[in-house]
């Protein structure tokens, strides 16, 4: 049994006085899928933010491979990069082709070979299904296709896990599903992924474990298949039964 | 050139219009070199202001207060008093304590002469506006974008010359573009403290040759010349900065 790629212990995280999270703990191995579903304001965005340490937390611990995320000598770059999220949002660069957006972290930040990382970045490209939109700005294209961008600017920094916070959320219906395939790709090719997600169909379909939040902690966890159809809260039953 | 000269002369001859520093040699002479002044204060000092204006709305966007105090309380100093008068307080206030040195016939020159004090009163002046500038477009990037770079890995300095400053250049550029506009007719402060520069080496010819409507018309055209193409120098950039696809 090899040690989990991500380890949070007793995460917890105020904003203000208000609990966000109270008391999350959970492992991810490496090349598995996680669904995390639960109503909004849950603290499924604030989870994903302290691992990549957009947050910083209270108390708990959150390790990713060696590095503790709750370190105060945090190396930051060295954690983001083999931590890669995208958001809700798109956020692409608007100054920069899809192509640039795609290349400049790896070249700027980890000052990269540019050759060698607009190979891996056109490959990516292609991937994502965009070969052919490389010299589109960000304001040319779809809010899918800005979506699939931004994955492939992720995945262009070599992360070992990628998190994606209800990235489909602010999309056209027409181009959810362009997206979700993209996902569903990179799950099955071994990507280690943690996907919050208001897409029940996805969840079940895409992860191999499930946890539900409610309030700042995760109420119910399990194969998808047996919490989504026989879940032992009645937390968990009333939000599906609102949802599904 | 002799045509040049002789014509301005014949005019000067029949009409009575005199633009002596057409043909007149010395005339000229004092001119050319008081435009070249104009055009170095203006040059350098926009270039200095931006510079101010893109390293102050940095230390602001930082989380280190007292710095940000600093910076505050010089944009409220530049911003809240004339220009006339801070040309003067750095001229006649500061020139008085900085040091001198004895020239080689035993004169004590200030070693920051009026050209200097000018261009140092200019570049703050129009700086504190250009800080409020930048970071009016920098608090107008969404937060979203922020934080994609910081997830990417970018460090706070390498964000905001990379992704941070060129979106703020884009949503701040007309208020820059008025900024450094003003600052090109301020330049003509510089006259109060005796810079050569157009304004007061026309003054100076006017005076000697009694021609004050033909002056103030070359003053008008060339400060007018200076501006376009400054205009002209920004909506090129502007272009070739546009972000397809985002309207603007
Ligand atoms: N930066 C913040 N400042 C204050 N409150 C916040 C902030 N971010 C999130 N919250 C609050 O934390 C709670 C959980 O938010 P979030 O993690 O975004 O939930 P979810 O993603 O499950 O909808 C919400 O009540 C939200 O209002
Ligand atoms: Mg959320």
């Amino acid at each position: 049994m090899t040690a989990p790629l991500i380890r949070i212990r007793d995460l917890t995280k105020s904003f203000g006085i208000t609990p966000v999270l109270r008391g999350v703990s959970f492992d991810v191995n490496k090349g598995e899928a996680i669904g995390i579903i639960g109503p909004s304001g849950s603290g499924k965005s604030t989870i994903l933010r302290c691992i990549n340490a957009l947050v910083p937390f209270d108390s708990g611990s959150i390790h990713v491979g060696e590095v503790d995320v709750g370190a105060p000598n945090l190396d930051r770059i060295a954690l983001r990069r083999r931590v890669g999220m995208v958001f809700q949002q798109y956020n692409l660069f608007p100054h920069r082709t899809a192509l640039q957006n795609v290349m400049m972290a790896p070249v700027q930040v980890l000052k990269q070979n540019k050759a060698e990382v607009e190979v891996r970045a056109r490959a990516l490209m292609r991937k994502v299904r965009l070969e052919g939109k490389e010299g589109a700005f960000p304001g040319e294209l779809s809010g899918g296709q800005q979506q699939r961008v931004a994955i492939a600017r992720s995945l262009c920094m070599q992360p070992e896990v990628m998190l994606f916070d209800e990235v489909t959320a602010a999309l056209d219906p027409e181009t959810v599903k362009e997206v979700l395939v993209t996902i569903r790709e990179l799950a099955e090719e071994g990507m280690t992924c943690l996907i919050v997600t208001h897409e029940m169909a996805f969840a079940r379909d895409v992860a191999d474990h499930v946890y539900f939040t409610d309030s700042g902690i995760i109420v119910e966890h399990g194969d998808p298949k047996t919490l989504f159809s026989a879940p032992t809260h009645e937390r968990t039953k009333a939000f599906l039964e609102r949802v599904l | 050139m002799d045509v040049v000269a002789d014509f301005f002369r014949t005019l000067n001859a029949t009409t009575g219009w005199n633009f002596s520093i057409f043909h007149d040699a010395f005339d000229a002479r004092r001119f050319w070199s008081a435009f070249w002044v104009t055009v170095q204060l203006a040059g350098i000092s926009v270039l200095f202001s931006v510079i101010i204006g893109i390293a102050g709305a940095f230390v602001q966007s930082m989380r280190f207060a007292p710095l940000r105090w600093l910076i505050n309380g010089y944009i409220a100093f530049f911003r809240n008093t004339p220009p006339l008068v801070q040309m003067y307080f750095f001229f006649f206030a500061l020139g008085a304590i900085t040091p001198t040195a004895r020239d080689d016939i035993g004169m004590d020159v200030p070693i920051v002469s009026s050209f200097v004090w000018a261009l140092v009163a200019l570049s703050f002046f129009a700086g504190a506006f250009n800080v409020e500038i930048f970071r009016s477009g920098i608090e107008a990037i969404p937060r979203a974008t922020v934080e994609a770079a910081e997830s990417l890995g970018y460090s706070k300095l390498k964000a905001y010359i990379f992704i941070i400053l060129p979106l703020a250049f884009r949503i701040c550029l007309p208020s820059l573009n008025n900024n450094l506009v003003n600052l090109i007719k301020t330049t003509t402060l510089a006259y109060a403290i005796g810079v050569p520069e157009m304004l007061y080496v026309a003054n100076q010819i006017w005076s000697d040759t009694l021609n004050v409507v033909e002056m103030m018309n070359v003053l008008l055209i060339l400060y007018i010349g200076l501006v376009s193409l400054l205009v002209w120098m920004m909506h090129r950039w502007e272009k070739a900065m546009r972000m397809p696809g985002y309207g603007a």
